[in-house]
């Protein structure tokens, strides 16, 4: 985008910040946009008042560590192929990862859609198919549709183990923490498109929290952030859309009534936030016959986070990434201590990979 | 949290479809955007359409920035 | 002679001796490999020599725009290309899967043959071993490289990047790897891209003999331009920033980087270089080196500056990122 236009709406943003009592924060839930805020170097730009924090929105790092071994338990079974989104193959366990299982010659391979991993059951029927479903309301829907023709076509050797989770439960919990004084959420672009707006709705009532759902560019986000700034000064908080060229405030109801059928809402452990009522989501009832946590049987009472780690912290934005002790020195993305390193996305990494204070 | 990459209808075959992605193509399900027809554009998620989009991203934004200034000005 | 290979033809007996004779003794045939002693006597000058060795594996080994054959002379013509060297004898072992085609190891052998002549280098020895179904993927190969300095002044070394130096990379980054990505089982998605293999040895003697400062050589093959600029930057004590919108890259490959969440600058090349020279030199360089069709596409990319061997890159958009070593291979991704 032309400079000219992120210098007019950096005046902006200083303008409305002027007339702010307070210092405020604003939390950025998806890593997507903590990525984008961190390539932009947008936190640097901002008037003193106004503090982006990031939020719990990446799926490799709010996955704890006791469901990471459950799929790694599972590549060791006999006749198992493990399909994966990339993103989980480097994830630590308590004592290994998907890519160190690989190398041993487990058979696990990565795939870039669900469909492909329906595709490796049906080429190999003798073995049992199954696909680590991480992510949030934008990727369960392909899942939920890939089940739905796995369904159809009677195929009996492909599962799912299914960490889903949904993103409001554990933004009502962030508007309940009485360590954080959250004044807006910059909320996510593409789980939105499918949930729709509406999902935000609670979050401005209830809690009485601005929500303006926004795009990646470094313009969505200069302009969702005075959007934000304006809904704080005026006192009204709402849900407005700054991405409407993909969010609708009623979404994909398509995706929605799928995603109704195929699963239902289980109480789900976050990493670091620790468990959330209804924010998980398990196969129903309808489809439990592809559900790998009933085909397998496992034991992972030894799990156990890594020490001194403080993802949990920081995934709540308690902490920024440079206060964990580890950060820069134990941690780094050749040799992660945590998930939020690990993760392309994960704030530590975009921290480190931005050099950002 | 999630990648999503504007790509191009270009033939249908039922629940799929081959889809341009700036010259790598790819099959893609466009059961979540049913009515989508060959030469409109979708934004995808791990081989999924999740909604249609207009042609000129660009566009729409120099559109709201136009908006938002104009209002500024005026305000 | 049965159309596959298997156990019989790596074992020194007659199956063996044939497998050498018809095919690749027919195919590498030139007065050193002529007898088929058990070494090559060479001739070798006063200058300094240049030896090296890679070993090639690739799946699949025949890809959009090469195969294993040519890969395996490319990669060790350029790293002795990289060295200031002239490439002049190669050896090459190979490792055969039982049940290769013999058709599909003589297609090998033919590209071997004519890269070898483009590059202008002799297969003076070789050796053949065979492998049991399973125990290997096809076809692995390895070369041995010998050259010879082309100018025994210059000095270049990973270490003698030096602030104000230019940094040029010879075209299109990336090209190899998502080329293959697009052949390999897995990923199915189709694509106008071949990978970008190729000799360099002739483009960079051109530049030595133009007198051309080179202080650093390297081709980006695994780790991509990231890593090669890493290595660089810390063997150097230098920093090196580099500018995002000067990076040639193949819009597929973009694309293709997008889609899957890849890091351009990591890809793997096959027929680039780069190259770290004194800036007085650098347009003269480019020059010459967009004269050649497989450097068409050089540019200059950044620069070293002070530091402690820190690699940066400015984006489009102005910010500035660490770029870090890359680990391993990337996977796609969808966050
Ligand atoms: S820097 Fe590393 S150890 Fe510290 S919170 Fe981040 S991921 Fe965890």
């Amino acid at each position: 985008m032309d400079n000219k236009s992120i210098k007019k709406l950096y005046n902006l943003i200083n303008i409305e910040s002027k007339k702010l009592k307070n210092k405020i924060n604003l939390m950025e839930v998806c890593g997507t946009h903590t990525m984008a805020i961190s390539r932009f170097g947008i936190r640097s730009q901002l008037p003193p008042k106004v503090n982006l924090i990031s939020g719990p929105g990446c799926p490799v790092c709010v996955t704890p560590v006791s469901e990471i071994d459950k799929i790694l338990e599972i590549s060791e079974k006999e006749n198992v192929i493990i399909t994966t989104f990339g993103d989980m193959m480097r994830v630590p366990g308590t004592f290994s990862s998907l890519e160190e299982k690989k190398a041993k010659g487990k058979d696990i391979r990565v795939v870039y859609s669900p469909i492909d991993a329906l595709e490796i059951a049906k080429k190999n029927p003798d073995k049992k198919v199954v696909f680590l479903g991480v992510g949030f309301e934008t990727t369960a829907p392909s899942v939920a549709l890939t089940l739905k023709q796995a369904k159809k076509q009677k195929i009996k050797n492909f599962f799912i183990l299914s960490f889903f989770k949904i993103i409001i439960p554990p933004m009502i919990a962030l508007c309940m923490d009485k360590k954080l004084k959250l004044n807006g959420f910059i909320c996510p672009g593409h789980v939105s498109a499918i949930t729709g707006a509406k999902i935000y709705k609670i979050l401005t009532r209830k809690y009485k929290i601005p929500c303006v759902v926004i795009g990646f560019e470094e313009t969505d986000i200069l302009t969702g952030i005075y959007m934000l700034l304006k809904q704080i000064n005026n006192n009204k908080p709402e849900v407005e859309i700054q991405y409407k060229r993909v969010v609708t405030y009623q979404g994909n109801l398509i995706a929605q009534k799928i995603l109704k059928e195929v699963f239902k809402k289980i109480d789900s452990i976050w990493r670091g936030i620790g468990e959330i009522k209804k924010s998980g989501l398990a196969l129903s009832k309808k489809y439990s016959q592809f559900d790998a946590e009933k085909i397998f049987s496992f034991d992972i009472s030894y799990s156990k986070e890594k020490k001194g780690c403080r993802c949990g912290d920081v995934l709540k934005g308690i902490i920024k990434p440079v206060q964990c002790p580890l950060y820069k020195k134990k941690c780094t993305p050749e040799k992660p201590v945590g998930a939020c390193m690990v993760s392309s996305e994960g704030t530590c990494a975009a921290y480190y990979k931005y050099g950002e204070k | 949290m999630c990648l999503g990459i504007p790509a191009k209808i270009e033939k249908i075959e039922g629940d799929f479809a081959i889809a341009d992605f700036n010259g790598i193509k790819r099959q893609i399900s466009i059961q979540l955007t049913p009515d989508i027809k060959v030469n409109e554009y979708c934004l995808v998620h791990a081989g999924f359409a999740i909604e249609k989009i207009t042609k000129d991203y660009a566009e729409e934004i120099k559109r709201y920035l136009k908006e938002i200034f104009k209002e500024t000005e005026n305000g | 002679m049965e159309d596959i290979i298997t156990v019989a033809h790596g074992s020194g007996g007659k199956i063996a001796r044939k497998l050498i004779e018809n095919y690749i003794k027919k195919y590498f045939l030139c007065p050193e490999l002529k007898t088929l002693e058990d070494g090559a006597i060479i001739k070798i000058n006063s200058k300094k020599a240049v030896l090296t060795t890679d070993s090639f594996v690739i799946t699949p080994y025949f890809f959009s725009g090469g195969d294993i054959g040519k890969l395996s002379i490319c990669g060790t013509v350029n790293d002795l290309t990289a060295m200031g060297a002239e490439p002049l004898y190669l050896t090459c072992g190979f490792i055969l899967e039982e049940g290769l085609k013999i058709a599909n190891f003589i297609k090998i052998l033919k590209s071997m043959k004519k890269t070898a002549k483009q590059a202008g280098v002799k297969i003076v020895a070789g050796d053949t071993k065979v492998v049991p179904k399973s125990k290997g993927d096809g076809i692995y190969i390895n070369t041995t490289g010998y050259g010879e300095l082309i100018d025994e002044n210059l000095k270049i070394s990973v270490l003698n990047a030096k602030p104000g130096n230019v940094v040029i990379i010879t075209g299109n980054i990336g090209d190899h790897e998502i080329a293959i990505l697009k052949d390999r089982e897995g990923l199915k998605f189709s694509a106008d891209i071949k990978s970008d293999c190729a000799p360099l040895n002739n483009m960079i003697k051109k530049l030595i003999k133009n007198k051309i400062r080179i202080n650093v050589m390297r081709d980006p093959t695994r780790g991509g331009v990231a890593g090669v600029l890493n290595e660089i930057a810390k063997s150097s004590n230098v920093d090196i920033e580099i500018y995002e919108e000067k990076l040639p890259i193949n819009k597929v490959v973009i694309a293709a980087s997008s889609m899957m969440g890849f890091e351009p600058l990591f890809l793997a090349n096959e027929g680039k270089m780069i190259i770290i020279l004194e800036d007085k030199d650098a347009e003269k360089a480019l020059k010459i080196l967009r004269k050649s069709n497989l450097g068409k596409n050089s540019a200059i990319i950044g620069y070293c500056k002070k530091g402690n061997g820190i690699v940066k890159i400015k984006t489009k958009t102005g910010g500035m990122r660490i770029l870090l070593q890359p680990e391993r291979e990337q996977l796609p991704r969808i966050c």
